[in-house]
């Protein structure tokens, strides 16, 4: 019975990720739009969007090859995978163990590489020019990404989400600069991740300036629905790192009661609406970068994770 | 018919012969002078022209022998695309001209030649292969882009050669938006001629109209009552701060600083509501005809203009001062997408182009016409000649055009609000410059005895702009040019006509 229960908790966190990743996209558009004093598309408005893409027919380059075809299933379950693993509302949970956050890097740094690979995969300039831009932003935030990583394994002694969550929910943990350089490096990183501004601007209709929208400007149909999802996902997937890692308060403890379940749900809910309050507040406050200069935005995060371990080995007690 | 021309204080118009034509080219080529215009009729060919120091522009005339005249464009390179427009249009072959391919004309038009005296039924052509100059060198790559774009904007190609983000070169292909204007207006009563050229450029459709009438009104001899020009001062001014509105908010969207470009929107809105009740529509089309103003200003409109004044000078300079204290924002438009002083210039581009980059002509001021002669206002002028100059000459403007409408306002005469038109029994030419939002717009027209248009040419001020965007981007990167791109605002219609 105990390991059905477990398996339940796991799927309703798979599922939870799945249903909250449309309405977090929505949240963040309808905050800017109001920001704007705009009255802004309906909460609900992406999934409208995906289920009209979803009903609509894929139509395909002439050249385009299986790979071009394969890659949104393949980009869709790499990216529904890794944002499932992350703890949302509750530690502990059956497949823990797998969340480890080198493995949720490597799953997104996979699912990147496809999508790279498909978006060259037609031959058009736009492909291309995404493509590359988007490689170059990978290939300076992985780095960061990782300094990041050491900093909390270090801290917590494990590089598994749910260990880390636990020991920053206890009273060990203190008050610690390392961390706060480290959170700071975490969110440069997500913005670059998720091709929010002033790296990338998911609304844009300006084709030369796109990047992750230029990757994938050939996609259509049911296809474009999955890319879109996981982008969507993505989002949530950072939001949940985020929030798990650096606000852990409010995660169900393993076999809980269903109202520890519930309040863990609920305080979930919360962290993801705080945080897209604040990501939309944000890209309101700022205009995008050029291109030459995400190296030096995401070199900043890059610095700010290793100042973040150092700091650790010159002194623990900070 | 030549009286009728010297009586003219400006725009004197001369007949010269190929040689005299010649060193006009070379002059201009020299730099010794600014080219207006270049257009054609069946059998000759006119260019307008200012010598750089002398206020008074002309206009002169060489005759077209066995379908050629001398190039203009061999010697002074913004007439290249004017002459190829030429030949597309009349056949005239431009002798010398270096760029001999077509322009406008994609051989896709069912006729040939649509002004010449004889047309002729267009040879079907399927696959055009218009042969974009080449740039050649190690990793170097082409981005075409369009004519298609992803936004709700107009039709116009642009072929990008990049080594990686940086751009190499661009060459823009235009001429998709044509709609033959030009062969639409010869014949058409002037009332009819008059709603057609306020449909050239829909953004300038005040200015447009301006100009018409105001050559309609040289060539007819019809004097304007001081009314009715002060009321197409305010309808000018109205459009310049509405599509400058627009334009600051543009520019900033494209660096996606959207809150900007909202707060514009909704005061550009406020513009076109006040113009919808001033004037009866929100645009102002077809409120200015030849002879005067179409509708008079009610006194719910005036008040209604008053309260505008109001609130655009309390929340505008608030905007001006976040573009200006937006580090993020500074960063994308200075020293992006510079045009040279020595560009502006050879090009000679009206509007904000020309401003920004130490260019000091408004034809406001510099050719005074009624009622810019009696008011009181600066001419902004800028020297860097990147994005951010174009912004704040943008700026700059909308005050100065705030001020021009609360001085219309409170020097409004009262009175007549049209003078009657007649035709005047004999072949008639007039020739206007009015400044539209984008930069001077140039009208030439010839009436016919019966007041009927024999030959109508606009002249778009982004025909001078659109050169200077390939210059500008150079160098810059590709994902700067979109932001460029908007500080230019070049009209696709106006220029594809």
């Amino acid at each position: 019975m105990a390991v059905i229960q477990d398996l339940a908790i796991q799927a309703a966190q798979m599922g939870l990720v799945l249903a909250l990743a449309p309405l977090v996209t929505g949240f963040v558009r309808k905050v800017k739009a109001r920001l704007m004093r705009r009255r802004g598309p309906p909460l609900l408005q992406p999934y409208r969007e995906l289920m009209r893409l979803l009903g609509k027919e894929a139509v395909l380059a002439e050249n385009a090859s299986w790979l071009f075809r394969a890659v949104p299933y393949i980009v869709f379950a790499i990216t529904w995978v890794a944002a499932a693993l992350v703890p949302t509302f509750a530690r502990g949970l059956v497949f823990s163990w797998s969340a480890d956050l080198i493995a949720i890097i490597a799953l997104l740094g996979s699912a990147r590489f496809f999508q790279a690979l498909a978006g060259l995969d037609v031959g058009t300039s736009f492909g291309g020019i995404g493509s590359s831009r988007e490689v170059m932003i990978a290939s300076l935030a992985e780095p960061a990404m990782l300094m990041v990583v050491f900093t909390l394994a270090l801290v917590a002694g494990s590089t598994q989400l749910s260990t880390i969550a636990a020991f920053m929910a206890s009273n060990e943990v203190g008050l610690r600069v390392s961390l706060g350089l480290a959170l700071i490096a975490l969110i440069m990183v997500a913005i670059a991740e998720n091709a929010r501004i002033p790296v990338d601007n998911p609304a844009t209709h300006l084709e030369l300036t796109m990047v992750h929208e230029a990757m994938v400007l050939e996609y259509s149909g049911r296809h474009l629905a999955l890319i879109d999802l996981a982008a969507q996902l993505k989002l949530v997937l950072y939001a949940s790192l985020i929030g798990c890692v650096f606000v852990p308060w409010g995660l169900a403890t393993p076999a809980a009661g269903p109202e520890i379940y519930a309040y863990g749900v609920a305080a979930y809910v919360a962290k993801l609406l705080v945080i897209g309050f604040l990501l939309a507040a944000f890209e309101m406050s700022i205009a995008k970068m050029r291109v030459f200069r995400v190296p030096e935005f995401l070199g900043g995060a890059l610095m700010l994770g290793l100042l973040a371990a150092l700091l650790l080995f010159v002194s623990r007690s900070l | 018919m030549a009286k009728r021309i010297d009586e003219m204080k400006l725009w004197l118009r001369q007949e010269i012969d190929k040689a005299a034509w010649g060193e006009c080219a070379e002059a201009l080529g020299r730099g010794e002078g600014e080219l207006f215009a270049l257009f054609a009729e069946v059998d000759r060919v006119h260019m307008a022209l200012r010598g750089i120091g002398s206020d008074e522009p002309r206009i002169v005339t060489v005759k077209v022998e066995e379908g050629r005249y001398p190039s203009v464009g061999a010697h002074h390179a913004p007439a290249i695309r004017l002459e190829r427009a030429i030949r597309d249009l009349f056949g005239h072959e431009p002798q010398g001209l270096p760029d001999t391919r077509p322009w406008l004309d994609h051989g896709k038009w069912t006729i040939t030649m649509p002004l010449a005296e004889k047309r002729r039924l267009a040879r079907v052509v399927h696959d055009t292969g218009y042969a974009f100059l080449p740039a050649e060198g190690e990793g170097l790559h082409e981005i075409p882009v369009g004519p298609v774009h992803a936004g709700i904007i107009e039709p116009g190609h642009f072929r990008f050669t990049a080594n990686g983000e940086t751009v190499v070169r661009l060459e823009e292909r235009l001429g998709y938006v044509h709609k033959g204007t030009e062969r639409l207006m010869a014949g058409a009563p002037l009332d009819h001629a008059a709603k057609l050229i306020g449909r050239v450029s829909g953004d300038s459709t005040v200015a447009y109209a301006y100009a018409f009438a105001r050559a309609a009104e040289a060539a007819l001899d019809v004097s304007v009552p001081a009314r009715a020009t002060y009321l197409r001062a305010l309808m000018a001014e109205l459009e310049r701060i509405a599509n400058h509105l627009g334009d600051f908010g543009a520019i900033c969207n494209d660096a996606s600083f959207v809150a900007v470009q909202a707060h514009c929107g909704i005061l550009r809105e406020e513009v076109l509501q006040a113009a919808d009740i001033a004037f009866g529509h929100r645009l102002m089309r077809d409120c200015i005809v030849p002879g005067g103003v179409a509708v008079n200003l009610k006194k719910e409109g005036e008040a209604r203009l008053r309260a505008l004044l109001a609130t655009i000078s309390r929340d505008f300079p608030e905007l001006v001062a976040i573009y200006d204290d937006t580090p993020s924002l500074q960063d994308r438009m200075v020293t992006t997408g510079i045009v040279t002083a020595e560009l502006a210039r050879r090009f000679a581009p009206g509007g904000y182009v020309g401003r920004a980059s130490g260019r000091a002509f408004d034809a406001r001021r510099d050719l005074a016409y009624a009622p810019y002669d009696e008011l009181q206002f600066a001419v902004p002028l800028l020297q860097e000649g990147d994005v951010n100059a174009r912004v704040w000459i943008r700026i700059r403007e909308i005050e100065q055009s705030l001020a021009l409408i609360a001085q219309v306002l409170d020097q409004l005469p009262s009175g007549a609000i049209k003078a009657p038109i007649s035709s005047v029994g004999e072949e008639r030419e007039g020739t206007a410059m009015v400044e539209g939002f984008r930069g001077d717009i140039f009208v030439w027209l010839k009436l016919a005895a019966g007041g009927t248009v024999l030959r109508c040419h606009p002249r778009d001020p982004s025909w001078f702009q659109w050169p200077l965007l390939e210059a500008a981007v150079e160098g810059n990167i590709v994902a700067d040019f979109p932001l460029c791109n908007k500080s230019f605002n070049c009209s696709y219609s106006g220029h594809d006509l």
